[in-house]
């Protein structure tokens, strides 16, 4: 909670590609995104911390959850693998 | 001037009341257009219906010998192009100032924080997640109706709820709304929003409250037998005090 002082407020932005009112799509691509990408570059690789803000901050908690568990279980819908 | 227009103290209504036929008072930008549009689509309304219905009197009054009633007609090309282009012209003019707000409070441009709302079989539960502690834990709570039996004096029945959403003033927030089970909708008239939750689908809103005060909004599309039971209660406060009450989540 340290870099609350010096941006207080800040969230995803606009997103060109999910203009609508819509936003499932948006949230399910950045969690896809996010994981193709450490599964690419490491967990530690900074870039892909865009797609975890994104994904954090549109997906519900549950289905992050349920995401988190069918990767676990190799059932996830989305293509993730390198 | 000044210091007289602050003395008086204006109470806005941010609820529903008994016998109220008008709307709540607006806290938002997008509150405020949808009021104006109302407004100046009545007054026209108004003038066609005042039309219409003297008319309709005055052939009733007097039938024979009334220029508004010509009892033998059976075609008549003017009027009749008349009354096709001019209903066409003014439901023109009413659908573009219509279709101009409707697209701008679609727009979320530029949000400054994510508050994600689910509607669960009854009950909301929010998530604030653009705040996240480092044990990745995010703000995340549900919110109760306060039954009749619990009700403090000056609570709302069936408006007033154990927690309620903080959001400070003059912030551009965004709501990501959702469902967990049924449809539920997420409406705060005050805020000029109302937006149905499904379940597996997120959508989003935007709001811009200008002023600080608790708003009341419910669940609006029809979820079950405690439809009534799940109201939304908005607390809007100023930044240094929303961010006091981030700090004490």
């Amino acid at each position: 909670m340290s870099d609350k002082t010096e941006s207080p407020l800040h969230t995803v932005g606009f997103d060109a590609r999910f203009p609508q009112q819509n936003q499932t799509k948006h949230c399910w691509q950045a969690y896809v995104d996010y994981h193709k990408c450490i599964n690419i570059k490491g967990e530690d690789f900074a870039p892909c911390k865009v797609f975890w803000k994104t994904y954090s901050a549109l997906c519900p908690v549950d289905w992050v959850e349920k995401w988190d568990e069918q990767r676990a279980n190799g059932t996830f819908a989305g293509d993730v693998n390198p | 001037m000044l210091n007289l227009l602050n003395m008086i103290n204006i109470i806005y209504n941010d609820v529903p009341t008994p016998y109220s036929c008008y709307f709540q008072d607006s806290a938002t930008p997008n509150q405020e257009g949808i009021l104006e549009l109302h407004d100046n689509i009545m007054f026209y309304l108004f003038i066609i219906l005042g039309l219409v219905s003297w008319m309709l009197f005055n052939i009733v009054r007097t039938y024979t010998k009334n220029p508004m009633a010509y009892k033998y007609i059976k075609h008549g090309q003017t009027i009749e192009i008349l009354w096709t282009i001019l209903p066409a012209v003014i439901l023109l003019i009413i659908a573009f100032p219509s279709f101009i707000l409707l697209y701008l409070c679609d727009e979320v441009i530029s949000p400054a924080m994510t508050i994600k709302a689910i509607g669960y079989q009854w009950y909301w539960k929010y998530e604030y997640s653009d705040f996240i502690n480092d044990n990745g834990e995010t703000i995340e709570f549900e919110s109760y109706v306060i039954p009749d039996d619990l009700l403090e004096e000056g609570q709302l029945r069936l408006l007033d709820t154990d927690t309620s959403i903080m959001v400070p003033v003059d912030t551009h927030i965004r709501f990501v709304v959702t469902a967990a089970d049924v449809i539920h909708d997420f409406c705060i008239p005050s805020l000029g929003i109302k937006v149905d939750a499904n379940p597996g689908r997120l959508n989003q809103v935007s709001a811009l409250i200008q002023r600080e005060g608790v708003f009341y909004g419910q669940c609006s599309e029809l979820c079950g037998i405690n439809h009534c039971a799940m109201p939304i209660k908005v607390e809007a406060v100023s930044l240094p005090k929303f961010l006091e009450w981030l700090n004490d989540q």
